[in-house]
């Protein structure tokens, strides 16, 4: 499948220098001094910029910087407090997605929305299904409309299979189709390429380049720099609900980008210290379980940063849930300074001095609905109460000292921890965790999803944590992450360790090499 | 949940809060569902001693008590099971079940201090099984408690058959129905502050408690921060067994009779007065000052009724039709506050 696609992206794209058009056609989307607060956030403020037919279009910004409010007002799903939206230069005013979707605007998320039991066909169609004179749904002209579009696409999908078990590159495909046949014309894309491999990011790439040459006007949110100057000839910069810029990709250095979205100079991004390793603090051996990995050893000491690679699937979240307890696991053994744990025991984890951020965020990490405050006490809630007993003021003292020490961004401790932006989520995950003082910390995708800015910050707070005597093990799917921060590499492929790379060792082509086995001939 | 969690705000904490935004906290504080239902409440009780003859006498309010006894009791565990997403409606049974087991072990000749605990037990066997079935067979609470309730109330009628067993020793009786010193204070009124409190502070004030709130919300989540969620839900549901047992014995003690349908029906009071508190059927969400308000509401409501000789399929009415509003409602006034906010915002930003 990989080579059959591979085609497109052989050729580097042709950087374009002028917006295409710019002074013939009219904008086909604009957005006009819009502003929307949520309680006492600002969100967004006064922020305007144009969208052009037949141009990709990058929307950059830390997050909280606003990008995903802009993205849900022009999806219909938040009105703007003040400002318009205008389409073909004409004001709209969504009352809802239905609204957005008429008005020409499709919105593909970073996680698509299929319905699993349908079929391919039917998920493009749905809302939107040929009917036959008898009025009933044409199947056969949904099959043949999916298998024209998908064609036209270039990628070669199933009309008739189930949507359950398709790749995630596959959905966005899906999407891209789905929003083809409803005639969109402006196609917001939010991260879409968070969770895809390179393959696949280079065949959606193709997608999207042939799409704009169509004359689709094409938005397109990323925390890769490298996919914007593959792929966008303008971008727009956000910065704390503003807009800072909009210029010419071409014009701009990935270092002016950055500046411009922190306000500020980033140091090195991947700071981690030379420390002297100290005991071990992890053993695992021998861990196995059905199906999902086998036989995993590796050992993990103070002061040690042991990154976990592997591609998406190898299994690297599964053995570290397990490790934790959160997960079983059939045979093998852990040890945290020498003590064997419990299986499926969380809580001697933790009373072990093991602490995991996972890497679901928003299903695993918090409860999204619980104030701040208590999502940071959660885990050590018992250690907090006195006589069985807690009162409010320990909490609150605990919970601001740890979202302090982070610089989290927030209102109030009392507010729901799902109105914080993602970068500061993940902020006070790291406090919850942190705060309950581990010596062994696991990290599960630390910076998915999270802006630079914030990203620098998890990094260096990694590196001081380790350099304290902490010992931490990073799974991580972004190499230069990987290859920054871990003094080793422990290389996972289909459950099993493929290789264990000193920090010499470790390179882009070994820990890949290792990561892929034979696929790889370079 | 807002008011749950802005509770904590109460003096004493770190005041993070003296900021301009203080007057919206306590304007939706105000408008949260926990005072709306405190609001309503005391209406209720207001206009009811007015207009109805002999609600506002002593001897009526003696009977209120008692009329809320079985529910306010059974409603304290409930609350928590709901919060974490849960529920259980096998109470009423469990409840006829020890009522039915009291009478049979009184006929044995057992003393009634023996029996006592035995039935308390009784009803914690009812919760291990219900708390079994769901949290260690992984079966939906709904379906389990359905099946326990015919399945507790059929054991029932098996212990006992149709008959009663009514010659219970006074100075059991007396102490149910009396009042503290012969005055309008009923003694289970001693009862039912001391498990209130008791309640109150675990649900409120505890790591347990709090482990509720975020089970109901994202059991998941609770699960990685080292929550042990099958294990916290099946000691709900033995607690919960265990004081429907304890109501089993008061409500025998107080109508003097054994009976095995004692309280049939009762699991769909219980219910509505906790969702009438403000406790969110999906979870995660309800404080216990509301729900007690909301015991109080459902009964003075029904108290005041029957005083007008409303019938009881009337009442079933009334009881049927708060469950609907008061799932109903709370939404409404989201809603509601919602539209405020916007409103207010956009007036700020015009006015800017």
């Amino acid at each position: 499948m990989a080579e059959a696609n591979a085609r497109p992206e052989n050729q580097p794209p042709k950087p374009r220098t002028q917006p295409p058009g710019r002074e013939s056609t009219a904008p086909r989307l604009e957005v006009h001094d819009v502003t929307k607060s949520f309680g006492a956030v600002a969100a967004v403020q006064g922020v305007s910029f144009p969208l052009y037919p037949g141009e990709a279009h990058a929307l950059v910004g830390e997050n909280g910087a606003g990008k995903s409010t802009i993205v849900k007002m022009l999806a219909g799903v938040h009105r703007p407090d003040t400002g318009t939206l205008r389409v073909d230069g004409a004001d709209v005013d969504f009352a809802g997605p239905a609204d957005a979707k008429a008005a020409g605007i499709a919105v593909i998320y970073q996680e698509p929305t299929l319905f699993p039991d349908l079929s391919v066909a039917e998920n493009i169609a749905m809302g939107n299904q040929p009917l036959t004179r008898l009025r009933q749904i044409d199947r056969r002209e949904m099959t043949a409309n999916a298998e024209r579009l998908f064609r036209r696409l270039g990628v070669p999908i199933d009309p008739s299979r189930p949507a359950r078990g398709l790749s995630i590159a596959d959905q966005q495909l899906v999407e891209i189709a789905k929003a083809l046949s409803a005639e969109a014309r402006v196609l917001i894309m939010d991260e879409p390429t968070a969770a895809l491999s390179a393959v696949e990011v280079q065949r959606l790439f193709a997608v999207v380049r042939s799409l704009r040459d169509e004359g689709a006007a094409i938005m397109f949110i990323s925390h890769r720099f490298e996919e914007i100057t593959a792929l966008c000839e303008r971008v727009t910069i956000m910065r704390d609900g503003r807009h800072v810029a909009t210029d010419l990709v071409s014009g701009l250095s990935v270092d002016d980008m950055i500046r411009r979205m922190v306000g500020r100079d980033l140091s090195a991004l991947f700071p981690k210290q030379d420390v002297e390793p100290g005991e071990v603090v992890l053993e695992v051996e021998g861990l196995s379980r059905e199906g999902v990995f086998r036989d995993i050893s590796f050992s993990v000491r103070a002061g040690e940063i042991v990154a976990l690679a592997g591609l998406v699937g190898a299994g690297r979240s599964e053995v570290m849930q397990a490790v934790f307890g959160v997960d079983p696991y059939d045979e093998g053994s852990v040890k945290v300074h020498g003590r064997r744990l419990r299986k499926n025991a969380p809580r001697a984890a933790m009373a072990a001095g093991m602490a995991l951020v996972p890497e679901d965020r928003r299903q695993q990490g918090l409860v999204m609905e619980l104030s701040i405050e208590r999502n940071v006490t959660l885990p050590r809630a018992r250690k907090l109460a006195r006589l069985g007993l807690l009162f409010g003021g320990r909490e609150r003292e605990a919970a601001e000292t740890w979202t302090r020490k982070l610089q989290t961004k927030l209102g109030r401790l009392s507010d729901a921890v799902g109105t914080l932006s993602g970068g500061n989520q993940q902020k006070v995950v790291l406090a919850k965790w942190l705060a309950t003082g581990p010596r062994l910390l696991i990290v599960d995708e630390p910076t998915r999803g999270i802006d630079v800015g914030t990203k620098a910050e998890v990094h260096r707070l990694m590196s001081s944590l380790a350099a304290d005597g902490l010992a931490v093990v990073m799974v991580s799917s972004e190499l230069p992450e990987v290859l920054g921060m871990a003094d080793r590499v422990v290389v996972l492929r289909e459950g099993r360790v493929a290789a264990q790379l000193t920090r010499a060792e470790a390179t882009e082509e070994s820990v890949m090499y290792a990561a892929m086995g034979q696929e790889v001939t370079a | 949940m807002s008011e749950t969690l802005r509770r904590s705000d109460a003096p004493g904490g770190i005041d993070l809060d003296r900021r301009p935004d203080r007057a919206g906290a306590i304007k939706s504080r105000l408008t949260s569902w926990d005072s709306i239902i405190l609001v309503l409440t005391a209406l209720v009780l207001l206009i009811a001693s007015v207009t109805v003859d002999n609600f506002g006498t002593s001897r009526n309010f003696t009977f209120m008590v008692l009329d809320l006894l079985p529910i306010i009791l059974i409603a304290l565990p409930m609350t928590m099971i709901i919060v974490t997403g849960e529920i259980d409606l096998s109470v009423a049974s469990t409840l006829g079940l020890t009522s039915s087991m009291m009478g049979w072990l009184w006929n044995q000749g057992l003393s009634i201090e023996t029996i006592i605990p035995i039935c308390v037990l009784i009803g914690a066997v009812c919760g291990v099984v219900n708390g079994f079935l769901i949290t260690g067979l992984g079966l939906p609470s709904l379906a389990v408690t359905i099946g326990t309730l015919a399945l507790y109330r059929g054991l029932a009628f098996v212990v006992l058959g149709d008959g009663a067993v009514a010659d219970f020793p006074w100075n059991y009786t007396g102490w149910v129905t009396g009042t503290i010193g012969g005055g309008a204070v009923p003694n289970v009124l001693i009862l039912i502050v001391a498990l209130a409190l008791v309640f109150g502070v675990v649900q409120h004030a505890t790591p347990f408690g709090r482990s509720l709130y975020a089970i109901g919300a994202n059991a998941q989540a609770a699960h990685f921060s080292g929550i042990r969620v099958a294990r916290t839900k099946f000691w709900l549901y033995v607690g919960s067994g265990a004081v429907a047992g304890l109501v089993g014995v008061l409500w025998t003690l107080r109508y003097s009779s054994a009976r095995a349908d004692n309280g049939s029906g009762l699991e769909l009071a219980v219910v509505a007065a906790v969702l009438l508190g403000g406790v969110s059927i999906f979870g995660g969400k309800g404080s216990l000052p509301g729900v007690l308000a909301g015991v109080v509401l459902l009964t003075a409501l029904q108290n005041a009724l029957r005083l007008e000789d409303v019938s009881g399929q009337a009442l079933n009415i009334v009881t049927g039709s708060l469950l609907v509003l008061s799932v109903l409602l709370p939404n409404i006034t989201t809603a509601v506050r919602g539209n405020w906010q916007r409103r207010k915002l956009r007036r700020a930003a015009a006015a800017r």
